[in-house]
């Protein structure tokens, strides 16, 4: 790689009031790249982006773009010299169709009557679409779009104001596996276009077929900048958590017992057909199948979140008639929730109360509620768990997402669930936290607990699971065993084959 | 941080301060004891349906039906004393249908998932036209000189109103259960996150419908402390009383969208409504020019939170 960078950072330094969040980052790109960006949660990305795209300032350092020193002053002013940054939230408006979030805000009018010519940019929205090879109505409303289809109206939107730099963070996070296909046949292309890619992401698969260098940062400083063709998966978490990590899951040893709860003909208003199953003592059930096949609905109706479900649920030989989510957690169970943010914290309470959000009753007596206990129950936790937080008191969005994730299983375990759910639990964390949630859940099984883990990550279902129960439209249409279990194999059932 | 986070919520409480400074200089008259419980009196019936209010706004809901429910909750009190009903009985009676109401107001909210602004726009007609149709669109007099319903309105204890009595038992009772109880930690955590919540196994509808009976009843003790003061329950008592008490609520730093904030907060906002409406009037300032100054002190609270909060 020979060519000029377009985009030189040096030495970069960055504090909030007193936390020095970036300590002199060093960080080049080139055009017709793609550069990959890892680093544990908390490490600095976002911010350095945020940095590069205007939305912060720097305290210190040199940004050069273009053999040009600049210092860009809103998004906005950074989106204009042609660096587009694509977010995880994604800035589409569900009620618009996508060609009028495609022009959003450069919307093509008459003169400058504010009348607009809604032809034209129908027509345009979709020629830009088809030029990443995308076919897209452009009269469809964006919330009809999947996740994929509204990231490509992005892309799209990128491309067509000649962004030469294109920053994406974590862009197949929501992505099914068709759809991450589709994202890098595009981004392949505008590689071959000499636009420059900075890609964040955890998936390490993915950067190692996508990316041709590779960045790490660890506690604000740059560790250092390897060509992909020249280092391996291990080199790259090594110099990400700064030591060697060993396995990537711990070894299970715990052999499952007897059968603890059974699920039969279970069917709900959400999509669930006639779902039937059994967990084991002190075993882990992987729940594997592409997004969308009901495996979230299964979890819900089993946690009696969702009203309206028919079949029954057995739990100790007793029936569970969950029709609320406090009935499940009187009877046993816990749910650590797919959307963190969404529906496990609540972001703006501190560390201390969102521990004890699923154990009122316990740390209360005649409804009022002992403080002592309160603050017992928390400092347990966040040392049983190494929830990395100053204090108690800190609020639950001001920790990173591996730490957030252990709140909202430190908020479970408070409750000494017999059945723990798992709903992809490891989604968004940095590798270190995500072998540390393996850990707690050998830990847990080991003490008898049972847990159910939905997972999209294959590796991670054939890593930790005893069986692995398959998913595919609504119905269940495969369990396997640990010792059958192969990617084919669950893919296979996943999408409906033999 | 932890200190300049308490420097900020106490925005209001030092905004209240220097109101008070200025208006005791501009007015000789402003800073007399008399006065000062005469302010406290008046501010008593929009802190009780503040209060009540700040439940209902901290669940992230809203309750435009006080006023209507006070008139209502005031006209069946008056109307059971009329016809004989022991005082303290017909007082009871009347918190009963306040909280009915409340009640009421809060199943349609969830059971009906309705949103709150709409459900309770919709029962703040059908309260008030409830009202009208109960009196005859006429004043209810010749009420109890019964000394129990007297004193609810007019008595003193120790030289304090007791009106001023109510509101600050009021104000002790509701902190205790917004900041010690689960009823509280729930009512903070639905108004966070109110899926959050619901998976986490709080009772979410149960709290909700909670708040709302909590208003009703609050905003009925308001109507019947105003009833025993003038002696007859109107028709017309408490229109656009909602105004005020959201006022309260939002100058005392409760964030409208739900999770953030405190009742201090809004006894605070109460007092600021009530010491300017008191002291504009010691200076004899046009009740139109009060207006006028009243939302500018509402709008100006409101920009120098947010300003704090960017």
């Amino acid at each position: 790689m020979t060519t000029k960078p377009i985009i030189t950072m040096t030495n970069i330094h960055k504090s909030f009031s007193s936390v020095h969040v970036l300590k002199g980052v060093t960080f080049d790109l080139v055009p017709g790249e793609i550069h990959a960006l890892m680093g544990e949660n908390g490490a600095g990305k976002s911010t350095m982006m945020k940095i590069l795209s205007g939305i912060y300032t720097k305290d210190k350092g040199e940004i050069t773009y273009k053999g040009e020193q600049v210092e860009f002053k809103g998004p906005k002013q950074a989106e204009e010299a042609g660096i587009t940054v694509i977010h995880q939230e994604l800035n589409i408006i569900p009620n618009l169709t996508v060609a009028e979030n495609f022009f959003l805000g450069k919307e093509k009018t008459i003169g400058r009557s504010g009348i607009m010519k809604n032809k034209e940019m129908n027509e345009e929205a979709k020629a830009w679409l088809m030029e990443l090879g995308i076919q897209l109505d452009p009269q469809k409303p964006a919330a009809e779009c999947s996740v994929g289809q509204q990231q490509m109206i992005e892309i799209a939107r990128a491309v067509s104001t000649n962004s030469e730099v294109l920053i994406m963070d974590e862009p197949t996070a929501a992505l099914t596996s068709k759809e991450i296909d589709v994202l890098f046949n595009v981004i392949d292309g505008l590689r071959r276009k000499n636009v420059a890619i900075v890609y964040i992401s955890h998936r390490m698969e993915e950067i190692f077929k996508m990316c041709d260098r590779i960045t790490v940062l660890r506690d604000g400083a740059s560790i250092g900048t390897r060509e992909i063709k020249k280092t391996s998966f291990q080199e790259v978490v090594k110099m990400m958590v700064g030591r060697d990590l060993g396995e990537q899951f711990p070894e299970r040893t715990n052999n499952p017992g007897k059968i603890r709860m059974s699920v039969e003909g279970l069917s709900t208003k959400t999509g669930v057909q006639n779902a039937s199953f059994t967990l084991k003592h002190g075993e882990i059930l992987g729940v594997a199948g592409l997004m969308g096949a009901g495996r979230t609905e299964l979890m819900r109706a089993i946690f009696g979140a969702d009203k309206n479900t028919s079949g029954t649920i057995t739990l100790d030989g007793k029936a569970l008639e969950a029709r609320h989510p406090q009935k499940a957690i009187e009877a046993g169970l816990a749910f650590v929730t797919e959307d963190r943010k969404g529906e496990g914290l609540i972001l703006n309470q501190t560390v201390r109360e969102n521990l004890a959000t699923s154990q009122l009753k316990r740390l209360s007596k005649w409804s009022i509620l002992n403080r002592k206990k309160e603050q017992q129950s928390a400092s347990e936790l966040i040392e049983r768990l190494r929830i990395k937080t100053s204090s108690m008191e800190q609020p639950a969005k001001s920790l990173s997402g591996g730490n957030q994730q252990k709140i909202v299983i430190g908020k479970w375990l408070a409750t000494e669930p017999k059945v723990l759910i798992l709903d992809e639990p490891t989604r968004g964390v940095d590798v270190g936290a995500k072998k540390e949630i393996y850990q707690i859940m050998n830990e847990l099984t080991k003490k008898d607990v049972s847990i159910i883990m939905v997972s999209s990550e294959l590796p991670e279902i054939l890593g930790m699971s005893d069986r692995v129960l398959v998913m595919h439209e609504g119905t269940v249409s495969a369990i396997i065993d640990r010792t059958d279990a192969t990617q084919e194999r669950i893919m296979t059932a996943a999408t409906g084959g033999e | 941080m932890k200190n300049t986070g308490l420097f900020q919520k106490l925005g209001p409480f030092f905004g209240l301060i220097l109101i008070t400074i200025v208006l005791s200089i501009l007015s000789p008259s402003f800073f007399e004891l008399n006065n000062i419980l005469n302010i406290l009196r008046q501010v008593s019936i929009n802190a009780l349906i503040a209060f009540g209010l700040t439940f209902v706004i901290l669940t992230g809901g809203i309750d435009l039906s006080v006023g209507s429910m006070l008139a209502l909750g005031a006209a069946l009190t008056a109307g059971a004393m009329t016809s004989g009903i022991d005082p303290i009985i017909a007082i009871l009676l009347g918190l009963m249908i306040g909280a009915a109401m409340g009640a009421f107001n809060g199943l349609i909210i969830t059971k009906g998932k309705v949103a709150p602004f709409i459900a309770t726009l919709a029962t703040m007609t059908i309260y008030r036209g409830l009202t009208l149709v109960y009196t005859d669109g006429r004043p209810i007099t010749g009420l109890s000189d019964s000394f129990s319903f007297q004193m609810i309105g007019k008595g003193y204890v120790l030289g304090i109103p007791f009106p001023v009595v109510t509101m600050f038992l009021a104000f002790l009772v509701l902190w205790f259960i917004l900041k010690k109880t689960t009823f509280g930690r729930g009512v903070y955590s639905i108004g966070g996150n109110e899926e959050a919540s619901h998976l986490a196994g709080l009772r979410v509808d149960r709290i909700k419908i909670g708040v709302y009976t909590l208003t009703g009843m609050l905003s009925v003790l308001a109507g019947i402390i105003l009833t025993s003061r003038l002696n007859s329950a109107q028709p017309t008592a408490g229109t656009a009383y909602e105004l005020d008490a959201i006022a309260a609520v939002v100058l005392g730093g409760t964030s409208l969208t739900g999770g953030r904030g405190w009742i201090f907060g809004t006894l605070i906002g109460a007092l600021i409504i009530g010491v300017l409406n008191n002291g504009l009037n010691l200076m004899n300032v046009s009740s139109f020019y009060q207006q006028v100054v009243k939302g500018g002190v509402i709008l100006l609270a409101v920009l120098l939170d947010r300003k704090k909060a960017a």
